[in-house]
């Protein structure tokens, strides 16, 4: 089932296009990790296709009204910054926002719950944000996201400033909403980790999709060498593959 | 549940000082004739007391104080900013100058609510100009700085209006009326600001959910399902309402919508939903306590509401940065 077609994203800003002509599909399954280089437009196109951002071409969650929108896509934005010191339960209650007609209702404390438990924070339910470290935060805030519980998921960047062991279980909760059936899309700048966990890779360049397929067609050698300017290197571990870049090649 | 026992103890507070507000007074009225003249109108001038002076003001000073403590709440919630306040969007500086206005030229003294729809007209304006200003889709912070310039063009004529002043009389009657107050007002005054009020209320009261997902930010709330255009126009409409009806019947009252929902806020776990019925109910505390502070603080000379909720409010909020400062060191 496809949850999301961008059919000619553009996006300009003044004259110059940030994002350029991008059309693509996600359907339910996939978990797809939107790589590129800082400013490549990943954050922008996330934006446009939930229609937070005005954009020439179509987008089908831009279309939806603002309200239907919250019940098909929930997004998680780069920054963390939380405005009140409310403790970790309310902070992800506020994932059922979109599903509240009045007080919330047994399903609504049940999806909390869900999605305390799978980013592992039950402990942490009744502290108050603003006394988590970065990295707890950033799991409390994708536990929110996981409450608004919508076959598609948009992340931007979810695994940024986690330590390895947040940045592999994240990657893992990720891959496993996926394989259920739902859709996730996912700016990342692990290339290994997105190599590992990803189903499918889009990569971007200066606002233009320039591959888009299976992560080892995608992170093919030229393709790394042309977009990131990077050489690598790559290993087989009992684990699955590795790719490290190693080199800047221009 | 610990909010419903919050606001329980904050109903029975109004609810006390409310009480309490009717029967503290120059006339010095025994309890019992207070109650009967009020519930069943025996004895001719104490009725007339309990009716037309004491009624009016306890009802005004729970009605300006829910007034302001809500729309304070509110503006903190749109602006995720503790330091935000009912008057950043410039209502009521823009209510005063309609006030003084009419102070000036003489049309406050042919009738009663010659007053306070100058005002109110003043703060419908300032609404029109900030959202002329800022744009239909303008950022929370483009309607800060159109409020901003706003506040400073008020001000500015409101200062031209004094220098022009054609005598001391009149100078001091607008700077005595910008000090804020709810003696001598009449239950006229009540019912010309409650629709205003109970619009504003039901406004800003339907807002707590969009709030609440503004906590994580414009993109997420509204990727939460929440209309951020509507969300402004109903901020602006709502607190226009209330700052402008409250500025319009009782004058420049400060720090209210300012240090109320601060101290309220850990009390409800910083939701911002839970905030704003607490603040509403907490400023109309504040201000009928105040007010009966005016009156027994000084009975003989009609200390200004205004004047005392800035000189307790200030040195509090001082307090308040002092402790923040002190968390964040």
């Amino acid at each position: 089932m496809t949850l999301m077609v961008l059919d000619g994203v553009t996006v300009l800003r003044g004259k110059c296009p940030v994002v350029d002509d991008v059309s693509m599909s996600v359907a339910a399954g996939e978990f797809v990790g939107l790589i590129g280089p800082n400013g490549a437009g990943k954050t922008t196109l996330l934006r446009a296709a939930l229609g937070l951002l005005a954009h020439q071409g179509r987008s089908s969650l831009a279309a939806l009204p603002v309200a239907a929108r919250a019940r098909v896509a929930a997004f998680l934005p780069q920054s963390r910054d939380v405005a009140w010191p409310v403790d970790v339960e309310t902070l992800v209650g506020f994932g059922r926002v979109p599903h509240l007609d009045g007080v919330p209702t047994k399903d609504d404390r049940a999806a909390v719950d869900r999605a305390l438990t799978r980013m592992g924070l039950e402990p942490f339910r009744n502290r108050t944000v603003t006394a988590l470290s970065g990295g707890e935060l950033a799991r409390v805030l994708i536990a929110r996201v996981l409450a608004q519980e919508t076959p598609l998921i948009l992340a931007d960047e979810p695994i940024a400033g986690l330590d390895p062991e947040s940045q592999i279980r994240t990657m893992e909760v990720l891959a496993d909403l996926a394989a259920e059936g739902r859709a996730v899309v996912a700016s990342v700048h692990d290339l290994g980790l997105a190599m590992r966990y990803c189903t499918r890779l889009v990569m971007v360049s200066q606002g233009r999709l320039v591959a888009d397929g299976a992560p080892g067609r995608v992170l093919s050698d030229d393709n790394l060498a042309k977009v990131f300017g990077i050489r690598v290197f790559r290993g087989e571990t009992p684990d699955g593959p590795v790719l490290q870049p190693v080199a800047v090649i221009r | 549940m610990k909010g419903g026992r919050l606001l329980a103890g904050l109903w029975l507070l109004v609810a006390v000082l409310f009480a309490a507000s009717l029967l503290i007074g120059p006339a010095g009225l025994g309890l019992m004739d207070s109650l009967s003249a009020l519930l069943r109108g025996e004895g001719e001038a104490v009725t007339l007391v309990m009716r037309e002076i004491r009624l009016p003001r306890a009802l005004l000073g729970v009605m300006v104080g829910a007034a302001l403590g809500l729309s304070g709440a509110a503006m903190q919630g749109f602006l995720r900013n503790p330091l935000a306040e009912p008057g950043l969007i410039g209502v009521s500086p823009s209510a005063a100058l309609g006030a003084v206005i009419a102070l000036q030229t003489g049309v406050a003294a042919s009738f009663t609510l010659a007053l306070p729809l100058a005002a109110l007209a003043g703060a419908g304006v300032a609404v029109a100009l900030v959202l002329a200003l800022a744009g239909p889709r303008g950022a929370a912070l483009t309607l800060i700085l159109a409020g901003i310039a706003i506040s400073a063009l008020a001000g500015a004529l409101m200062s031209l209006v004094l220098n022009l002043s054609p005598n001391p009389f009149a100078a001091m009657e607008i700077v005595f009326w910008m000090m804020g107050s709810l003696a001598d007002r009449s239950m006229v005054h009540v019912w010309l600001a409650a629709p205003f009020m109970a619009a504003g209320a039901v406004i800003l009261l339907r807002l707590g959910r969009a709030l609440d997902a503004l906590t994580l930010g414009e993109d997420a709330a509204a990727a939460l399902g929440i209309n951020l255009d509507r969300l402004r126009l109903g901020m602006t409409f709502g607190v226009a309402a209330l700052v402008g009806a409250a500025t319009a019947v009782a004058g420049a009252v400060g720090f209210v919508g300012l240090v109320v929902p601060h101290l309220l806020r850990p009390l409800v776990g910083a939701r911002p939903s839970r905030l704003l019925p607490a603040s509403a109910l907490g400023g109309a505390a504040v201000i009928l306590a105040a007010d009966i502070a005016t009156r027994l603080i000084a009975p003989d000379r009609d200390l200004k509401l205004g004047v005392l909720t800035a000189l307790v409010g200030a040195p509090f909020f001082l307090h308040l940065i002092w402790r923040m400062r002190k968390d964040l060191a």
